[in-house]
């Protein structure tokens, strides 16, 4: 009768509360760490949020108390995340709508799908040393060196194998039915493409991307040796070919500084960098689960 | 009879529709072929660039540890082996601790919406940027650990890994802050693979009388294993490719030493450290050092692919 009951010290018994014990640690330790670098962030970063910060150029490090604010590195994020959107949008979806619509499964498409998973591993600072020795060392660009415009090439192939993932997956999951249909009344390839297929998976594809520009405005390696750093505003579009701060790289360049502004100012621009990157992330989860809901309906 | 015939009597595309359409797609197939290009301009651009450092030094470059721009002697010996020792230290500690957190995120011992937010929460951590994580390393991690790694050195100094004095950013610091950042990339990974062993298996250990751990260990883990393994290598090239915090934290320092608690180097922090102000033969020795990285990441990547695509689950 007894093999019947729940027995307490049976080794088996011990064994899975031993093991059950310790997968509860895990997963403590697993999110201890941001729990910890929420709170330090908002703590430490919020704590500097003035309306200065939003206005004024950092003052170049020294023994000032004041550092200024961050604005030439919040624009500067903004315009580079946006010179990487402008190159890796278009080709991305452009190479993911051959993938998912036009290739047979061949083994061109097998190579260019390897490809991205590889390009997706590539360490980012590989992607800044490459567009160094394509752009930046070789003047190509109307002869300057260091600019804004290498940083976002720089920052679009980080970019690329998301668009092209989420593209070619986003319009796998659109049904046949939809492109029979639209064929089958006459419509031609592209006509059916642009109209019927792109727009039914125009959701999933926006969330993938945005999620990708999210991920490349706070890569920094990419940036350090091809946008480089400045301490100026940006006036105006000639500006494009110069160096161009970005948020990341002034926080690499402010935590290193040995002054007690300037790591401040760092930690306010990863409060700006982390609460902006993290909402966009909390956003399109939203925005899944509720479409998630709807179509289950 | 007439009309039906004016119907159909324009069956033929329009010259100009047609030529769009095979524009169009000749434009999906060109643009997607970038990648391919792309890729192999990385590979191509980054050795050419190496070539003149490479013909120079040749293998040696890579085990020997002088790198004197004065003198122009080069060798990345040391940011190499900080690279793997970094790297492989910090996947074994993620290892254990990201699949532990997959298991529980995949059994039922806390209701469901927790296990949802802890999810959640660990993903999230996959998207903060690796400068912030540098950032917190230097100002909260390393004093909460100063007077721990002062213990570990004053009673495990006998060990090599241990033997020199704390002061300040060393390799450990770094590791740790890598494990943190792997340790989403394992989770995530290992909880979409255990998800996908199907439930029939769990019943059928339950039903002959297996307990809990016996199932997860004995029939679970190992239907999950090359979901897990892959995920695994890929946050192995992410960890040899990482810059930015362990940058900040390693302390960059070209002297080799076997401890832990001494700076070290990365062949990635070193490309960040040196790349910006560097000029002559030195520029050529970091893309050697560039190519290395590339190589064993490139490595480590197509493994992982070659894994997923031979090991895919059967069930």
């Amino acid at each position: 009768m007894n093999s019947l009951y729940y027995q307490k010290k049976l080794s088996r018994n011990i064994g899975d509360k031993f093991f059950t014990s310790l997968s509860v640690i895990c997963a403590l330790i697993a999110i201890l760490p941001l729990i910890f670098l929420v709170t330090f962030i908002l703590i430490k970063g919020g704590s500097q949020i003035t309306p200065e910060l939003f206005t004024l150029e950092p003052n170049p490090p020294g023994d000032d108390l004041d550092a200024g604010g961050i604005n030439p590195a919040l624009i500067g994020t903004l315009i580079i995340s946006t010179i990487a959107s402008i190159i890796s949008i278009p080709v991305g979806v452009g190479g993911g709508i051959y993938l998912a619509e036009y290739s047979k499964g061949g083994s061109f498409s097998k190579f260019i799908r390897f490809g991205v998973n590889v390009l997706a591993g590539v360490p980012s600072i590989i992607a800044g040393v490459f567009i160094y020795a394509l752009i930046v060392s070789s003047k190509i660009l109307f002869g300057s060196m260091y600019s804004g415009l290498a940083g976002g090439m720089a920052l679009s192939i980080l970019m690329l194998p998301t668009v092209i993932k989420t593209t070619d997956e986003g319009l796998k999951l659109v049904p046949n039915e939809l492109r029979y249909a639209s064929l089958g009344v006459g419509a031609s390839m592209y006509t059916t493409i642009l109209k019927v297929t792109l727009p039914s998976a125009f959701r999933s594809i926006a969330t993938g991307v945005v999620l990708g520009i999210a991920r490349a405005a706070g890569e920094t390696a990419p940036l350090i040796f091809t946008a480089l750093f400045s301490y100026y505003y940006i006036t105006g579009f000639g500006d494009l070919f110069y160096e161009m701060g970005s948020l990341a790289v002034l926080i690499y360049n402010f935590a290193l500084e040995p002054y007690d502004a300037q790591n401040k100012l760092a930690w306010a621009a990863s409060f700006i960098l982390v609460l902006s990157i993290l909402s966009v992330n909390i956003f399109s989860r939203i925005l899944a689960s509720i479409t998630e809901k709807t179509k289950r309906v | 009879m007439e009309e039906k015939l004016t119907l159909f009597k324009n069956r033929k595309r329009f010259g100009i529709e047609k030529n769009i359409d095979i524009i169009f797609k000749n434009a999906s197939l060109v643009l997607s072929s970038f990648v391919a290009i792309i890729l192999l301009g990385i590979i191509l651009v980054v050795f050419f660039q190496s070539f003149e450092s490479f013909s120079r030094y040749g293998l040696k470059f890579l085990v020997t540890s002088d790198w004197n721009p004065v003198k122009d002697e080069y060798g990345a010996f040391t940011a190499i082996y900080g690279t793997l020792v970094t790297s492989f230290l910090s996947i074994l500690i993620t290892i254990p601790l990201g699949v532990g957190t997959a298991i529980f995120i995949t059994e039922d011992f806390v209701p469901k919406v927790f296990r949802e937010i802890i999810g959640s929460f660990v993903e999230l951590l996959a998207a903060i940027p690796s400068v912030v994580l540098g950032l917190w390393a230097i100002f909260v991690m390393e004093p909460f650990f100063r007077a721990f790694f002062v213990f570990l050195h004053s009673f495990f100094g006998w060990i090599p890994l241990f033997s020199t004095e704390p002061t300040g950013r060393n390799s450990l610091l770094a590791i740790l802050i890598l494990v943190v950042m792997l340790l989403p990339i394992v989770t995530a990974i290992a909880r979409d693979s255990l998800n996908q062993v199907p439930k029939k298996l769990r019943n059928a250990a339950y039903g002959i009388g297996a307990s809990r751990w016996k199932t997860i260990f004995s029939v679970i883990l190992p239907a999950a294993l090359s979901g897990i393994m892959a995920g695994v290598l890929l946050a192995l090239g992410r960890a040899m490719g990482e810059t930015m915090a362990v940058t900040m934290i390693i302390g960059n320092s070209n002297a080799f030493s076997l401890s832990l608690l001494s700076p070290g180097y990365t062949i990635s922090s070193m490309l960040a450290n040196q790349f910006g102000e560097a000029d002559g033969s030195q520029v050529s020795s970091l893309f050697y050092a560039a190519f290395v990285l590339m190589i064993l990441s490139l490595v480590v990547n197509i493994f992982a692919q070659w894994l997923v695509k031979k090991f895919s689950l059967k069930y």
